[in-house]
């Protein structure tokens, strides 16, 4: 592997050294080291699930790690909150930016270390110029008094970068900060991390888009299921180096897809669109059919779906099942129309934490359980065995709080609950994100079997690997938009890897 | 307008001169300064009270024991001025300040170290305070003749043509807003309503933050429990029973969000002032007094119904034609 | 992960007996701390065990109880309504109003059951429609049903109710049985049933625990909470019904404060002030507590306001206690 002269030669700022960290059931990062080093800009680069979030936590006093060392400046630290991690200089912009709404651009910037007057107060004349001046710094022309909540998210992530700015960190992690910006901020950012590099910053760059990891990053560090398998400067490297490290995986052996003949359309949608969210989604899913929806996080799958299912109301647009047109307003009515939608946010959405495993499966199906409105335990107890076991489900018994499994047992509970409904289409968003590899597997062979029985899959993924070793089909969102539609035959890791990231065919 | 909408005070301010007016009408001698000045004072104890609510509602919490608080320090006050009339009133009013900040600091304690919520725990406080009371005095009140006369006259007192009353509150005003504005603090309870999470990101303590909170509004209490037993001249275990509504609603009315993180000082005090004008109006212009209760109802749940609308939050915004609005 | 063999494991329904369950539970702390408050009460006065005695205690608790399983209902699905003791009120004004125009008691008591399902479907509505905090409307609505009330009736009553409409709050069904004790009992077991063995209530505890997952589940969330605050407005005007009766006259201000009480009685009970957990049973032993307190003390002659001081350390302890004791033994382990 090829090494630069320039950073060998320099200390890290920063550096973590066989970092360790997992959770029931999941290792989130085994043995994993980063060094970042002043005024060099590093990319972080790996699918979704690898492992990223769970490294800025750490880096930023959010979780502890089980195993390994943080030292900065050579000497071993311990970041036991987030604030001793801001005191050592190390600062993040988040890519769901978290800050307040209704406190002003200003307050936003300087809250916890606000300049004070001689009496010890807030000095609100200093603190609105400086805020100014930084804002300028970052090539913001955005008012400091204003409201937080009144501003666009691209010019949230600005007030985000001079947060960072105000408390004059030494290491800046971004992640995915390009996420929200039009093209012309995306190069006022290139501009701003340039003057960050000058000034000595160490820089963890976060990001899908190969396009600005090769303009901005000076490293690269690649990381997959929880591991580090590659590092090194981008120099001499090319998009496909990257792309073959990220998905190396032998995508074929790991996945229990089944043959299937496909029968004919099942639910067709056309002209579906959302004033702010997507537009002109147009597609037909057969019979015993698999269809991948893949995309960059933040691409309007999510959201599409659940508009899909009588969450939102789309603008316009006709949805037929089996040649009935359907006028869903509910995720009642879905579900009795034969569609249901297995979300991406388990905790938030799917399982409802507090109630017993069979509860939580016989919910959507109680019609079916009771009788004239009285729960019948027997009855329920009975579907929730019989789903449950199918999709292999390890837990103690079934009245045990749903919140007490594992990630991936709870997924499952949440996969039956809703199969149990006895759907015609079923629709998985994320259906792995954040579970162990068995259960992974668990639910993959299910989904492969569901299949074969006749049922409809659209299994909406960021993983390249799943989404190639499952799908019949794919179709690639892009910002609200359907950007691509490829048979299984013709997929490959960088048509996807292009089409969503929006580059061209043509490597640079 | 669109931005008189948009600034929650200004639409309180219209609205409360648009009562005025409307007053007016029927009553011209209202708008007399003299009698707004009454109308101020009378308010007085509702404002200072208001004031402490909207730090605790800030945080995400509330209190309902502040009457409670109220009524028990006013009658704390009774007791140390009955037992030592010579007992200077100023000592007086810090003794009881003291004892709201501690009954105050009960309800924080009880939030922040053991994760009660707020609601609870300021119900099971509010029938104890008031409890409290009784197991003092017995039931017995403490009437004005048994009063000193330096106790009953110092909200009386006449300073430039306004009574020490309203000079309370208005110190209260400018003493509040400058810890709401001005300190770390104020603002920590900004931050700990609007985005709990993210403030833990940024350094700052949500259970400790909300415990000031908790023993600010205990002090406010404590202080405008001496405020109410001189001005009325009397102590006894029911004073300002149900009191504890009327502030909820003086912070709802003016803007003063029960999901935390937006309020501000001026919005508590013109909330109050909406309560106030209403109160003193009634029987001037011949609507019975007995309508105060449904009036203020029925603007509670209009303010509450304008702020919802006001705060409600708009879809993500992933197409990209969309985002230049 | 150590793999695990792919046979199909058989998972048991329950991991522990009913039996075991329910001596954990918080509804035999709360039988302990009965049978403990009915021995001691027993012992300090000669007068508790009579059964008339005891039949007159029950009207302490059985008015507000019958708010209080719809209440606990309320609380569950993760709402409250504060407004119900203004509904008490408003209703029992427009049963007077009704009665002075010389209304008899059947029309008196559709003319309540109406104006209580009127109160709550606005409540209902405000909260579904307008998508309002619970909290915020009930403190709005509390305020304007009581102020209606005080509109009708400034400081006059209302006092002249047909002979028949007594029954209700003064009526014997059997012996020392009254009019109201039955009707507590008959809802108790309605409300248990209600809620812990239909799909309403199933539904209703989903929306306590996680409103936005019942909601994706299919649950009709804003239709089942709009239902339990017609509930509330129900059992508020059934509860009028016979608090009116009992006291044969209605001043503006009858049943002030009972929505603290209301709300007491429904935490005392076990149900989660954040919604997703309780049930009926406890709130049924929270009010005989509450009732047989108030009985005690009054027959020692401790003023009532004492009593109040009692319930309100209960509310605070019983919820506090727990967690000192979970946090005394984890530092024992340590």
């Amino acid at each position: 592997m090829l090494q630069d002269t320039t950073t060998l030669r320099m200390k890290p700022a920063i550096a973590l050294e066989g970092i360790s960290k997992s959770f029931p059931g999941v290792h989130a990062l085994s043995d994993v080291s980063l060094s970042l080093y002043p005024g060099s800009v590093t990319a972080l680069i790996g699918e979704n699930g690898a492992g990223k979030s769970t490294l800025v936590k750490i880096l930023t006093g959010i979780y502890q790690p089980d195993g390994g060392a943080i030292r900065v400046d050579g000497a071993e630290v311990h970041f036991p909150s987030a604030s001793a991690a801001a005191r050592a200089g190390v600062t993040a912009i988040h890519q769901e930016t978290v800050l307040f709404d209704e406190l002003s651009v200003a307050e936003n910037i300087f809250l916890g270390h606000a300049p004070r007057t001689r009496f010890g107060l807030i000095d609100w004349t200093k603190l609105n110029a400086d805020a100014r001046q930084l804002l300028s710094r970052v090539g913001a022309d955005i008012d400091p008094t204003i409201r937080l909540r009144d501003l666009g998210i691209a010019s949230k992530h600005l007030v985000a970068i001079a947060r960072a700015l105000s408390i004059d960190a030494r290491v800046v992690i971004m992640d995915e900060p390009t996420a929200a910006l039009s093209y012309k901020e995306i190069h006022e950012l290139y501009e701003l991390i340039d003057r960050l590099k000058a000034d000595g910053k160490a820089i963890l760059f976060i990001s899908h888009k190969f396009d600005e990891i090769f303009r901005i990053a000076d490293r690269y560090t690649v990381f997959r299921d929880g591991r580090m398998v590659g590092d090194g400067v981008i120099a001499g490297t090319t998009q496909d180096d990257l792309v073959r490290m990220m998905v190396g995986r032998d995508v074929g052996q790991v996945f229990p897809k089944q043959e299937v003949s496909i029968g004919g359309p099942v639910l067709t949608v056309s002209g579906y669109r959302h004033p702010t969210e997507f537009e002109d989604i147009n597609f037909e899913l057969r019979r015993g059919e698999i269809l991948g929806f893949y995309g960059l996080v933040g691409a309007g799958r999510s959201e599409f779906m659940q508009s899909l299912i009588g969450i939102t109301r789309p603008s316009a647009g006709a949805v037929r099942l089996d040649d009935r047109v359907l006028v869903i307003r509910s995720p009642a009515e879905a579900i009795e129309a034969g569609i249901v939608y297995v979300p991406e946010e388990r905790g938030r959405q799917g399982a409802i934490i507090g109630m017993p495993i069979f509860q939580n499966v016989t919910l959507p199906s109680l019609t079916r359980t009771s009788r004239s409105g009285f729960l019948r335990m027997a009855e329920e107890f009975r579907l929730a065995r019989e789903y449950t076991s199918r999709l292999d489900l390890r837990a103690a018994a079934l009245d045990q709080d749903v919140g007490t499994l594992s990630g991936g047992n709870q997924q499952k509970v949440v996969i039956a609950k809703w199969l149990a409904t006895k759907p015609k289409v079923i629709i998985l968003d994320e259906p792995t994100k954040g579970i162990d590899i068995g259960s992974k597997a668990a639910v993959h062979a299910f989904m492969s079997e569901l299949a074969a029985q006749g049922l409809s899959v659209i299994m909406v993924s960021s993983e390249i690997p799943e989404i190639m070793g499952m799908s019949d089909r794919v179709i690639v969102m892009r910002e609200g938009r359907m950007v691509g539609q490829y048979e299984r035959a013709d997929l490959t890791a960088e048509k996807l890897v292009r089409a969503a990231a929006g580059i061209s065919e043509t490597t640079p | 307008m669109n931005m008189l909408l948009k600034n929650r005070e200004a639409l309180l301010v219209v609205a409360i001169l648009a009562l005025l007016a409307l007053i007016t009408l029927r009553f011209p001698g209202f708008i007399q300064p003299a009698n707004l000045g009454r109308v101020y004072n009378d308010t007085s104890i509702l404002i200072i009270l208001a004031l402490g609510q909207m730090a605790v509602i800030l945080t995400r919490c509330i209190d309902l024991s502040m009457a409670a608080n109220l009524a028990l320090c006013g009658m704390v006050a009774g007791l140390i001025n009955v037992a030592l009339p010579g007992l200077p009133i100023p000592l007086v009013i810090a003794s009881v300040v003291a004892l709201g900040a501690a009954l105050g600091a009960i309800n924080g304690l009880l939030v922040w170290k053991l994760n009660i919520p707020p609601i609870v725990v300021t119900l099971g406080t509010l029938t104890i305070f008031r409890g409290s009371i009784f197991l003092l005095t017995g039931g017995q009140w403490i009437n004005a003749h048994q009063m000193s006369d330096a106790f009953k006259a110092l909200p009386r007192a006449d300073l430039l043509g306004i009574p020490a009353l309203s000079w309370f509150s208005i110190a209260i005003i400018a003493i509040v807003f400058v810890v709401m504005t001005r300190t770390a603090v104020g603002r920590a309870f900004y931050a700990v309503g609007g985005n709990p999470h993210a403030a833990v990101y940024t350094g700052i303590d949500v259970g400790r933050t909300r415990f000031l909170a908790y023993c600010l509004s205990g002090a406010l209490a404590g202080f405008a429990g001496y405020l109410w037993v001189s001005r009325y001249a009397v102590a006894y275990v029911d004073i300002a029973l149900g009191f504890e509504l009327d502030i909820i609603a003086a912070c709802v009315i003016g803007g003063i969000s029960i999901a935390g993180g937006i309020g501000s000082v001026p919005g508590a005090v013109l909330g109050a002032l909406f309560l106030g004008v209403i109160k003193n109006a009634l029987p001037v212009i011949n609507i019975s007094p007995f309508a105060q209760m449904a009036i203020s109802g029925t603007v509670i749940i209009i303010a509450v119904a304008v702020n919802a609308r006001a705060e409600r939050r708009k879809g993500r915004v992933i197409l990209k034609k969309a985002e230049a609005h | 992960m150590a793999e695990e063999p792919m046979t199909t494991r058989h998972i048991p329904d329950r991991l522990q007996g009913r039996s075991a369950r329910l001596l954990k539970s918080w509804e035999s702390l709360l039988v302990v701390v009965a049978i403990l408050i009915f021995t001691v009460n027993s012992f300090a006065s000669p007068y508790f065990l009579d059964p008339w005695n005891l039949s007159d205690a029950t009207f302490n608790f059985t008015e507000k109880a019958l708010i209080a399983f719809a209440m606990a209902l309320v609380v569950i699905s993760g709402e409250i309504d504060l407004s119900v003791a203004s509904i008490v009120a408003l209703t029992s004004t427009a049963m007077g109003y009704a009665a002075a125009q010389g209304f008899d008691t059947p029309a008196l008591v559709a003319v309540g059951l109406m104006t209580g399902l009127a109160c709550g479907a606005i409540n209902g509505l405000l909260v579904t429609r307008l998508g309002l905090p619970s909290i915020v409307v009930t403190i709005g609505t509390m305020s304007l049903f009581r102020g209606i009330a005080f509109i009708v009736l400034g400081d006059q009553a209302f006092t002249s109710y047909p002979e028949s409409f007594a029954y209700f709050g003064q009526g014997y069904v059997w012996w020392v049985f009254s009019f109201e004790f039955c009707l507590f009992l008959g809802f108790a077991v309605f409300y248990a049933a209600l809620l812990h063995l239909t799909n309403f209530g199933r539904a209703v505890y989903a929306i306590g625990n996680n409103q936005t997952a019942a909601l994706f589940s299919g649950v009709r969330v804003a239709r089942v909470k709009f239902t339990l605050f017609l509930l509330t407005g129900l059992m508020s005007a059934i509860a009028s019904i016979c608090l009116t009766s009992r006291l044969g006259s209605t001043r503006p201000s009858i049943a002030l404060g009972w929505e603290l009480e209301v709300v007491t009685m429904v935490v005392l009970g076990g149900v989660s002030i954040l919604g997703g957990s309780g049930t009926i049973g406890g709130v049924v032993l929270a009010a005989l507590i509450m009732g047989m307190v108030t009985f005690g003390f009054g027959l020692l002659n401790v003023p009532g306001i004492v009593m109040s001081i009692f319930i309100g350390f209960l509310l605070i302890s019983v919820i506090a206690l727990p967690i000192l004791y979970a946090r005394l033994k984890r530092r024992m382990a340590h």
